[in-house]
């Protein structure tokens, strides 16, 4: 199976009065074809951050510093503003969070999407773009009375399935869902899932999942990478960094969501706040929160980098000496 | 000794709005439409369901940011021993009410001044109160800051809001709704905007302060996996009604109404080799539960367990 999208050793830095932010460092994975791939950490770790950059989104003030972001192909850091334009929407589409806050309140839903397609398909006529947009919201399962609504008319589930509706307008080959149900509620949380996943399958789309949610990781990916202060530190199978977590981040993460399967257990919490990214330092970035870090991990003596344990398990080398002792 | 410290009657709060031209419509929105429950001394009671199904309301009604409709509010009076009605009090104990009953917000950014110091939000309930001296009260609101775990409080009692994280000034929160002393705290969501790492600590904090200080929560959530960890009872509503109510492993394990059943089989579950099926809800299993009981109350399935009789519309 080919890779749709191979991102490598990429760094991205913002730029603040208080000094260069280092939001990305050494982020490297690859999302193959069809697969959905998992993002997860918590608030700051980069993330969002990660988003933008395969969109070429990042604001003013980011900087790719080095590293190479391949999609089918070509390596969207180096293409021009126009090139990117083909990128955006036919190659790739994102669902924000929130983006059902998105719309403009005083259009027709039907007229927005409109306006997408025209944009890309220009010589398509107007019948065939409605044709287009019924049968998107078909796929997303939304009435057809839809298109002619105001936003404020719709309720937040339905606000979101018309951005997934949105996304899939231009046919892209890969669909980042950016946290896309953190503001709805449990029912209808589930519904958009089960009608990505469906979508996913029926159009044989690769999937970008940015969650801090490991449940719903859990249950959408099949590959998952865990985001620690603008680094990957545990990246592999979602099965297996489920059933035999390595790094001690990504313990924590398991054993601090509540479940409401199985017995009810007394769940870890994880103290004290990420470090700056502004300060660049050698030493693992997890020493300071880790329960049991050695003097080793916090002098820099190890560098942070990822090692391969089996099969595409890979974990960041601090962690992994470690438990090896 | 009474053994509830707060029992709720039937309770309704209506909203009414109008529209068209001169206001001819009237509409009315039946946020909170007759629900009963009672909460024990020390005990926790979580409320469950989606967006709009009237937690909020009757969380604001009882601590009478809202007018209720109608229905019975009744709260336990130490000082005479027996619950009394909110109906008719006198503006006295009304303040005497408010005393004891507290509330913790979603979002603590929005909840509090952001001009104000971590020291005066946290001595404002005291001074509006009257309660102790000065000093007495600097005491206090220093005592409370290491309670919530904000050590050394000297660090906090001079910053700001917008100087603190999402976690340090969710505990502000807490410390001010504690300082009073209270015995019943109503919690709205504290803990979803939080992020994960940082959730259970609080949550935990929580607990720890209930045991401690003998005080009992309204638990707020749409999360049943958050309202498990933290409560005794859980109470599921839908469209203003409660629609099952019972002790939390009980419901979870033996759940009965299908709207409670669809609930639960909507949380992703954290391991991706569990299979999860959604339950949809019929026709059948709705008539089901509307024959158990001709009335239009709560029908008690023994163990401590109740379910609505009551017709309930938009499930399927």
């Amino acid at each position: 199976m080919s890779n749709i999208l191979e991102v490598k050793d990429l760094n991205m830095q913002y730029k603040t009065s208080e000094g260069f932010v280092k939001a990305i460092q050494d982020v490297s994975f690859d999302i193959p074809e069809k697969a959905s791939f998992g993002l997860v950490g918590e608030s700051g770790c980069g993330k969002t951050s990660v988003a933008m950059s395969l969109l070429q989104l990042q604001s003013d003030n980011a900087e790719i510093t080095s590293g190479s972001i391949v999609f089918d192909g070509t390596d969207i850091v180096q293409l021009s503003e126009q090139d990117l334009r083909k990128v955006r929407w036919f190659g790739i589409s994102i669902v924000f969070q929130g983006a059902m806050n998105a719309w403009n309140p005083v259009i027709k839903i039907g007229e927005q999407i409109r306006e997408a397609i025209r944009e890309h398909y220009p010589e398509n006529s107007k019948d065939q773009n409605t044709e287009i947009i019924l049968d998107l919201f078909n796929l997303v399962g939304l009435d057809q009375t839809v298109i002619e609504r105001y936003p404020h008319e719709l309720s937040g589930g339905m606000k979101q399935r018309a951005v997934i509706a949105l996304a899939l307008s231009c046919q892209p080959k890969l669909i980042i869902a950016d946290e896309p149900t953190t503001a709805l509620d449990v029912v209808i949380q589930d519904q958009i899932l089960k009608e990505i996943r469906k979508i996913q399958n029926k159009l044989g789309l690769s999937l970008l999942y940015i969650s801090h949610d490991i449940a719903v990781i859990a249950e959408m990916t099949d590959l998952m990478a865990v985001m620690y202060a603008g680094r990957i530190v545990e990246i592999g199978k979602t099965t297996d960094l489920f059933s035999n977590p390595k790094h001690t981040y990504t313990k924590m993460l398991l054993e601090s969501t509540p479940s409401i399967t199985g017995d009810r257990k007394t769940l870890k919490s994880l103290e004290g706040e990420p470090p700056s990214l502004i300060d660049f330092q050698e030493a693992c970035s997890f020493s300071s929160r880790c329960p049991s870090p050695t003097k080793e991990c916090k002098d820099g003596s190890i560098s942070m980098k990822l090692i391969e344990l089996e099969d595409g398990h890979k974990v960041d080398q601090c962690c992994y000496r470690c438990l090896n002792e | 000794m009474n053994k509830n410290i707060i029992e709720i009657e039937n309770l309704k709060t209506y909203f009414e709005s109008s529209s068209g031209l001169f206001n001819r419509n009237k509409i009315i929105t039946k946020a909170v439409d007759g629900i009963s429950f009672d909460l024990e001394f020390g005990k926790s009671l979580g409320i469950v369901g989606q967006s709009g199904c009237g937690k909020t309301t009757t969380a604001r009604t009882i601590t009478m940011l809202e007018e209720k409709t109608s229905g019975d509010i009744r709260y336990f009076n130490e000082s005479t021993n027996e619950m009394i009605s909110l109906d008719g009090l006198d503006e006295g104990e009304i303040k005497n009410f408010r005393r004891n009953v507290q509330m913790i917000f979603q979002d603590p950014y929005e909840a509090m001044n952001p001009r104000w110091m971590i020291k005066d939000t946290i001595l404002e309930p005291l001074s509006i109160h009257n309660i102790g001296t000065e000093e007495d009260r600097d005491i206090a609101v220093y005592e409370m800051l290491k309670t919530v775990g904000l050590t050394p409080p000297e660090n906090y009692l001079n910053r700001y809001p917008h100087e603190l994280s999402g976690g340090q000034r969710q505990r502000v929160a807490i410390a001010r709704a504690l300082v009073m002393k209270p015995k019943f705290i109503i919690c709205d969501e504290p803990t979803s905007m939080l992020d994960v790492s940082i959730r259970i600590s609080i949550m935990d904090l929580m607990i720890n302060l209930a045991k401690d200080l003998d005080v009992s929560y309204l638990y707020i959530t749409h999360d049943l996996a958050v309202a498990r960890y933290m409560c005794e009872r859980i109470a599921v509503m839908y469209n203003g009604k409660i629609v099952e109510i019972a002790e939390t492993e009980e419901l979870l394990k033996n759940p009965i109404h299908p709207y409670t059943k669809r609930l639960i089989s909507s949380i992703p579950v954290p391991d991706p080799k569990y299979v999860r099926k959604v339950y949809e809800v019929t026709q059948k299993d709705l008539e089901q539960i509307y024959s158990l009981d001709e009335n239009d109350t709560l029908f008690d399935t023994g163990n401590n367990h109740y379910v609505a009789t009551h017709k309930v519309e938009g499930l399927i």
